[in-house]
């Protein structure tokens, strides 16, 4: 099976039903991307496929062939999008597990909605949980990034 | 409170060069744990302080500081903080600090619990005078070599920014690393005082924040190397079941299996990746035998609390004589609060990675317990623990779960290693996790006070049922006295409530129920918060008082409290009526060194309770990192908020009921309340700050409620309908 992930095109051995989260992890290599509930309850697992924010985890590989898929390492060679500024800036993260997911969702809701409300972003960001409770700075810091967006 | 080990019985010693391009190496030991925190006990022995000597801090000749943290980053924030300490009195360049998590040795062991761990909200207060005697000995080796290199009085260097200077004199710490190791280490450093300090008391952005916005942190999740393999291992439906039978045939056959073997936890189904694993376990036949909890239920189990809770307990406290005093009392009030089990569901579900050699076990995992697992392993392996290795990750959260006297998830990684022969790296899944055991125990407590004419308490019997989570483990001799479990009763025997009524009583029952229960953030605090400060609350309401007011008149000997609820009440505007549709609550508790009132603002819905804001104000004395302290605030909140509000874990025919985050409920974003955090100045020492933000909201909350309908909800999680 055929991949494009972050530009870069692979082929891998997978079952077509294998989850894309575990052909990006276990056998890509790519592990930025982050397992958590497995039923795409906590967002942990989210990549773009073609633009588009998707719970890898509950996406077969086969439905990503052919297709780009972006994960959170390529996003920015050295964390310098707007929205990980934007995390920084903030001193958003705890633990740190799931903000690959939480980040990779701030950026589908910027890239459809460039100024989104706290409704907004509640609506967009409620699928991804996080047990440290970065959840206030994570709103401010989506508002910081859609700033840093326009600049 | 914490009692801090004396830092003169300290020894330092200086390592050996030959690290990291021949830097200086700063290394010393604690001799003897001399206390737990809170319990008062004599701890056992540390284990011998290592004469090999490990670092605590390097500095390379290209100027890095590299800082070794003894404690776990699991999101608290001491990945920051304890550089922190370091950097302050070696005046080191902050931008040229690095961390990393130390090894598993004697050396790292916790100055006051004599093992390598993290919890207890204590790692900064544990570490505030080792790290910073680290870093003053270090600057002091530089300055000396630096002096002699220039033939100058060392009193006549000063050292800013990572540079020594004097007079027209001035070098790099990496220029000095090697000559300063070559000198022989002071027997005394002063530090500095605390109207010196440049780093610590100011908001310092975490060191961890680049790796963990890019994917390139390391959680144990994340091992890998040429051939590892990843086990999922299939464990009894019922705590304590036991494997019959097994037929492995379907589950070899799946594409990817390399083995099924069976480990004391239940089979382990070993793959070349994840997916192969799981359904390879899909695919095992197992026949369990049950064992002696097949019939466990929720229900039942209330109803035995019940029971209990009218028998005579165990004394956890006493004072006067509770029952004649009740004779006097003007009114009654009797009253049950329950909480139930709850897991604690760390973002990263449980896993350990271990390579077993001939004569040494390599463990990679996230965990709190680096002294337990390391000894479990040797006990497995028939190695020395020094034999085994621990390289510590990054944690996905740990909240307690990472912290097993049994080593279980870790000692699991390990049997499965051995049984496979290879290197295996052992990951849950979530529902694993979630019905994998070690919960927050459910609690009932049962309270008769009885107050005099003007409403104020003067006679409190207070019965406590619920599991111990410490008999049976190697804390038991140091945290279980006569059969009291400290952590059970915490925050309800020290309370300063309790502490100003002549007759009380507290009783303890702790059954046993075959459901392995653990710490869950803050402890026992997580329940006794929530019964004390609603307890109080209900008082302050019969006597027709402002709850903030009534607080206060009890509160009247306790400066600290008295200045945290002040704080609160004032930001949060207690004195003006809240919007409308909303009420306020109030609730103020001390836990792990801190003090931490809290006023929340609710309003509620179609029976739907909503939390609007959250006012905090903390005294956790010397506020060594305020940013960081705001963080653990928030999410001290959002963790007890969520167990307010929706989580409970059922049993039934033994069976957890619950699962994953469908019916595991805990907070998502869109019930996160605005918190605003206000820090007291303090120059008391420190306290935790990773707990305490925990135990005040669920009272405040159900305090809030009670305002805004009338109704006392005396149950967790909270429901209005």
């Amino acid at each position: 099976m055929k991949l494009t992930v972050n530009g870069t095109a692979h082929e891998v051995d997978a079952p077509p039903d294998m989850p894309l989260l575990w052909v990006l992890r276990d056998l890509i290599g790519l592990t930025g991307t982050k397992f958590g509930c497995g039923m795409a309850q906590c967002g942990a697992c989210t990549v773009h496929l073609d633009g588009t924010p998707m719970r890898s985890c509950i996406t077969p590989a086969a439905a990503a062939a052919d297709r780009s898929v972006t994960t959170i390492e390529g996003l920015s060679a050295d964390g310098s999008h707007p929205v990980q500024r934007a995390w920084a800036e903030l001193d958003v993260v705890q633990c740190g597990y799931c903000q690959s997911g939480q980040i990779m969702s701030a950026v589908a809701l910027l890239a459809a909605n460039a100024k989104p409300s706290d409704a907004d972003i509640d609506a967009a960001l409620s699928g991804n949980l996080c047990r440290c409770g970065t959840y206030q700075r994570i709103r401010a810091a989506v508002h910081r990034a859609a700033e840093l967006s326009k600049a | 409170m914490n009692d801090l080990s004396n830092a003169s019985r300290r020894r330092f010693l200086k390592a050996g060069a030959a690290v990291v391009g021949g830097g200086l190496v700063i290394a010393f030991t604690v001799p003897l744990a001399k206390r737990f925190a809170g319990g008062g006990e004599a701890a056992p022995a540390a284990p011998a302080a290592a004469p090999a000597a490990n670092a605590f801090l390097r500095v390379g000749s290209d100027d890095s500081v590299t800082v070794l943290i003894a404690h776990s980053e699991m999101g608290q924030g001491i990945w920051t903080a304890l550089p922190m300490l370091i950097a302050e009195e070696l005046d080191a360049d902050w931008s040229r600090v690095r961390v990393e998590h130390a090894p598993a040795a004697p050396v790292y062991a916790h100055t006051v619990f004599g093992m390598q761990m993290t919890g207890g909200s204590s790692s900064t207060w544990s570490e505030f005078e080792r790290y910073r005697q680290a870093g003053a000995t270090a600057r002091a080796l530089l300055v000396q070599a630096a002096a002699k290199q220039w033939g100058v009085n060392p009193a006549d260097c000063r050292v800013e920014n990572g540079i020594v200077s004097s007079g027209s004199h001035s070098a790099r710490f990496g220029e000095l690393a090697e000559a300063a190791n070559a000198l022989p280490a002071p027997d005394k450093v002063a530090l500095k005082e605390p109207k010196d300090w440049k780093l610590i008391g100011k908001a310092t952005k975490r060191l961890d924040t680049p790796e963990k916005i890019t994917g390139r942190a390391t959680f144990g999740m994340d091992v890998k190397f040429d051939g590892l393999l990843t086990a999922v291992v299939a464990r009894p439906p019922v705590f304590g079941g036991t494997v019959k039978s097994y037929d492995a045939a379907k589950a070899k056959a799946v594409p990817g299996v390399r083995s099924v073997v069976q480990v004391p936890s239940g089979i382990a189904v070993v793959a070349d990746h994840f997916w192969a694993a799981r359904q390879g376990r899909e695919a095992l036949s197992v026949e369990w035998d049950l064992g002696p909890n097949a019939a466990l239920d929720t229900a039942a189990l209330q109803a035995e609390f019940q029971r209990l809770a009218d028998t005579p307990g165990l004394a956890a406290a006493k004072a006067g004589d509770p029952a004649q005093a009740m004779k006097q009392a003007a009114r009654q009030l009797q009253a049950d609060y329950s909480v139930p089990y709850l897991a604690h569901a760390p973002m990263e579900p449980l896993n350990a990675t271990v390579r077993i050699g001939p004569d040494r076990c390599e463990i990679w995992a996230g965990t709190q317990f680096q002294t337990l697992d390391q000894m479990v392993a040797a006990q497995i392996t028939g190695l020395k623990p020094e034999q085994v290795q621990i390289h510590t990750t990054f944690l996905g959260g740990g909240f307690g779960r990472r912290a097993t006297p049994t080593s279980d998830f870790v000692s699991e990684a390990v049997h499965v290693a051995k049984a496979a022969g290879q290197p295996v790296k052992t990951v849950w899944t979530r529902e694993d996790d979630v019905r994998g055991g070690y919960y927050r125990p459910a609690y009932l407590h049962r309270v008769h006070i009885g107050v005099d004419d003007k409403g104020l308490p003067l006679a409190w019997q207070h019965a406590v049922v619920g599991q111990s989570i410490l008999v049976g483990t190697p804390m038991e001799p140091m945290m279980v006295k006569d059969g009291v479990d400290a952590t059970s009763v915490e925050g309800v025997v020290d309370s300063p409530y309790l502490k100003g009524i002549g007759a009380h009583r507290v009783e303890i029952h702790s059954p046993k129920t075959g459901i392995p229960v653990l710490w869950w953030r803050s402890v026992g605090h997580s329940h006794t918060a929530f019964v004390m400060e609603g307890l109080v609350d209900e008082l302050a309401l019969a006597a027709k008082q402002d709850p903030v007011e009534y607080r206060r008149a009890l509160l009247k000997d306790h400066p600290r409290h008295l200045g945290v609820l002040n704080l609160a009440a004032e930001k949060a505007g207690w004195a003006t009526p809240p919007p409308k549709g909303r009420a306020r609550g109030v609730a103020v508790h001390e836990s792990f060194g801190s003090i931490i009132a809290q006023v929340a603002e609710v309003s509620a819905q179609d029976g739907r309770i909503r939390v609007h804001r959250v006012t905090c104000a903390v005294d956790c004395g010397i506020a060594v990192n305020p940013i960081g302290i705001a963080a653990q605030m928030e999410s001290g909140v959002a963790f007890g908020l969520g167990a307010a509000l929706h989580s409970r874990l059922d049993f039934r025919e033994g069976r957890v009921q619950q699962s994953n985050f469908h019916d595991y409920v805990v907070l998502r974003l869109d019930e996160m309340p605005q918190v605003d955090v206000h820090i007291v100045p303090s120059t008391e020492k420190p306290g935790g700050v990773g707990e305490p933000g925990t135990p005040p909201v669920a009272p405040a909350v159900a305090n809030a409620v009670a305002a805004l309908t009338g109704k006392r909800l005396r149950e967790l999680p909270l429901r209005l309908a």
